[in-house]
């Protein structure tokens, strides 16, 4: 995989057409057969979408008492993972966003599939809160709606606050991703040779034709969808960080808690878009679409991420330490040697020391290399949400009240049954619809004509 | 051969950019003012070629954003000062900071779905189907190939001369759309 000096600097290898990316593309989802690998993996993870459900049906009958969740730590797992979910999220908003506003191209073949896969991430978050709540069926206490008992939600709260980030982040995801499919969608239709094929396609496509009247209305709603989406995915990972900074808890009450939080989003996500394109690429072949460049591009920007990630520890560490604070001073030890000392090290361990390997390119352009990185870095991520949300509530302030938490086995169950509905979720995309922006890179072929490349 | 009160007009197809872009300027000149053109991406300027204004979306998205922002920002202090006057942390009723994350979400959510929406609806969709679908290689619009269509109604059509003008412009083909 990783020897193809031939793609080594493009982001589109040469020679490509119109014709022959729209052929390249719309044939992984038409014409080929769902490969050996594709059943064995669907059926893998169809196994933990049933366990999901299952654990899911077992704490709404049974409650979340079969968590291990308990005072002092109310959180535990549930928390953990919804932040660590989302922020997974926020590097497909990022690619597709963020830098279709820089004009950076290269972000062309990679952007469909990053949005979905913030859209599987975010509803594999949701989910957490949700259940956590208790009292699920009375979830829509949350949203202000006209009541019997005449109260509204308490919106000095960052609790509310993310309710509305949430679920705003989810609905903006879906439209701007919908939106992009809507001109892949006519040309599936356009080529489907299947009766259900061309009727769920061009329901699906809208009508869809091409006209110049919707391109010219269609680019305007993108780039402004984008522009949207940009400040959103910084407002969505800051909210969800002030649930911990406004608490007066040592730890969590800090100031750098919003830059960098999002900065350990985007940094988990580019290792999620590196976890997922890697294989993608090497299944369907498309090494000529998603390059070595747009992998060494991934992997550079996962690099600085995880540096500014690297100097939100430092500054909370060296806060403990400045403050002069016993309490924070003691949850900066207690977090390096206390019970969840393990933890402590394998944050700095994944997140800080394995990421500077990217600094050479031999480590960027090496496929295999890079998706072993992205496994680590992953690990290192939800390993610090998890030290986060657990170290400074296991002991607080006053030391009768500490005690350990011990995650039991439906915690470990709702956890792998997230991670295996979000890939159940991505192969059902990959098999049904294009993983690649066939009208983007139409439209990128057509710039590098005219570049004379 | 159709009889010309079935049609819904003329279509030529092109194979380059180019040779979309300067058919589209001279129909334009020539002075033809129901005009279309179809292409599997969106191309640069072709919009301004054929005579089109700027889009009204833009537009749409601003109203969207100040209904979610205003009403946004009015739900909270309605809520927090009028409905259900009640201090908590010893703050001020309308404590206005507090209501800048949910006022921005809401901007953003009802900015986002009057884009989508005000989009779809100003391009009449959903629209199943359509004439110009008729046309025998219109399938090859949402692949590698450029569609101009000059209709029917058209102050200026006239079955033959316009034809020819079509060939005139150098595409693969001209075809008559059926209705």
């Amino acid at each position: 995989m990783s020897s193809q000096p031939a793609h080594g600097e493009h982001i589109l290898a040469p020679g490509q057409t119109y014709a022959s990316v729209t052929d390249k593309i719309s044939s992984i989802v038409q014409n080929r057969r769902a490969g050996r690998l594709w059943w064995l993996s669907f059926a893998f993870t169809s196994m933990w979408v049933a366990i999901l459900i299952a654990a899911v049906s077992y704490v709404i009958y049974r409650g979340v008492g079969i968590w291990g969740v308990n005072i002092p730590v109310a959180w535990g797992f549930a928390i953990a993972n919804f932040v660590w979910w989302i922020g997974i999220g926020h590097a497909g908003t990022f690619i597709s966003a963020f830098l279709l506003l820089m004009r950076q191209e290269w972000r062309t073949s990679i952007n469909r599939f990053a949005e979905a896969m913030t859209l599987f991430a975010v509803m594999c978050a949701g989910l957490f809160p949700l259940l956590h709540l208790g009292r699920q069926w009375y979830f829509y206490w949350l949203l202000p709606y006209p009541n019997t008992m005449w109260l509204w939600p308490q919106f000095r709260s960052p609790l509310v606050w993310d309710v509305f980030a949430v679920s705003t982040y989810f609905t903006i995801s879906l439209l701007f991703w919908y939106a992009g499919l809507i001109p892949d969608l006519a040309t599936l239709r356009d080529r489907a040779h299947t009766r259900a094929g061309q009727i769920v396609y061009g329901i699906l496509a809208m009508g869809w034709r091409g006209s110049v009247r919707h391109w010219q209305r269609y680019k305007s709603a993108y780039l402004l969808l984008a522009g949207l989406a940009t400040p959103l995915v910084i407002s969505v990972h800051s909210v969800v960080s002030l649930d911990f900074a406004v608490a007066q808890l040592p730890g969590w009450h800090s100031t750098i808690f919003p830059p960098y939080f999002v900065a350990g989003a985007i940094f988990s996500g580019f290792a999620m878009v590196l976890t997922l394109a890697i294989p993608m690429r090497w299944a369907f072949g498309l090494e000529g679409l998603i390059t070595t460049r747009h992998l060494d591009n991934c992997a550079k920007l996962t690099l600085v991420t995880g540096l500014v990630v690297a100097y939100g520890y430092m500054t909370e560490h060296f806060m403990g330490w400045y403050s002069g604070d016993v309490y924070e001073t003691f949850v900066a030890h207690n977090r390096m040697f206390g019970p969840y000392a393990w933890s402590w090290w394998l944050i700095m361990a994944c997140n800080v020391v394995t990421p500077q390997l990217l600094w050479f390119k031999r480590v960027r352009t090496s496929a295999v290399t890079l998706f072993v990185l992205s496994l680590i870095i992953q690990l290192g991520m939800w390993t610090e949400r998890f030290m986060i949300v657990v170290t400074s509530l296991h002991r607080d302030f006053v030391p009768s009240q500490w005690d350990m938490y011990y995650p039991t086995i439906w915690d470990y169950a709702t956890l792998f049954g997230t991670i295996g509905f979000f890939f159940w979720c991505f192969l059902l995309f990959i098999r049904f619809l294009p993983a690649i922006s066939i009208a983007e890179v139409r439209e990128l072929v057509h710039e590098k004509k005219h570049e004379g490349q | 051969m159709a009889d010309a009160q079935d049609i819904y007009g003329l279509i030529a197809e092109f194979e380059t950019v180019d040779t979309i872009m300067s058919a589209a300027r001279r129909t334009h000149a020539e002075g033809y003012a129901r005009v279309d053109a179809y292409t599997p991406f969106p191309v640069d300027g072709l919009p301004e070629a054929i005579g089109l204004k700027r889009t009204a979306v833009p537009l749409i998205v601003l109203i969207g954003g100040l209904i979610g922002g205003c009403g946004g920002f009015f739900m909270l202090w309605y809520a927090n000062v009028i409905s259900y006057p009640w201090i908590i942390a010893g703050r001020p009723h309308n404590s206005w900071p507090a209501w800048i994350p949910i006022t921005f979400e809401l901007t953003v959510l009802f900015a986002g779905i009057f884009a989508f929406v005000g989009m779809l609806g100003l391009n009449g969709l959903p629209r199943p189907n359509h004439p110009v679908f008729n046309a025998p290689t219109f399938h090859l619009a949402s692949r590698d190939r450029f569609f101009l269509c000059i209709q029917k109604d058209d102050e200026r059509f006239d079955l033959e001369g316009t034809r020819r003008f079509l060939e005139s412009l150098g595409p693969v083909r001209v075809m008559e759309v059926p209705k």
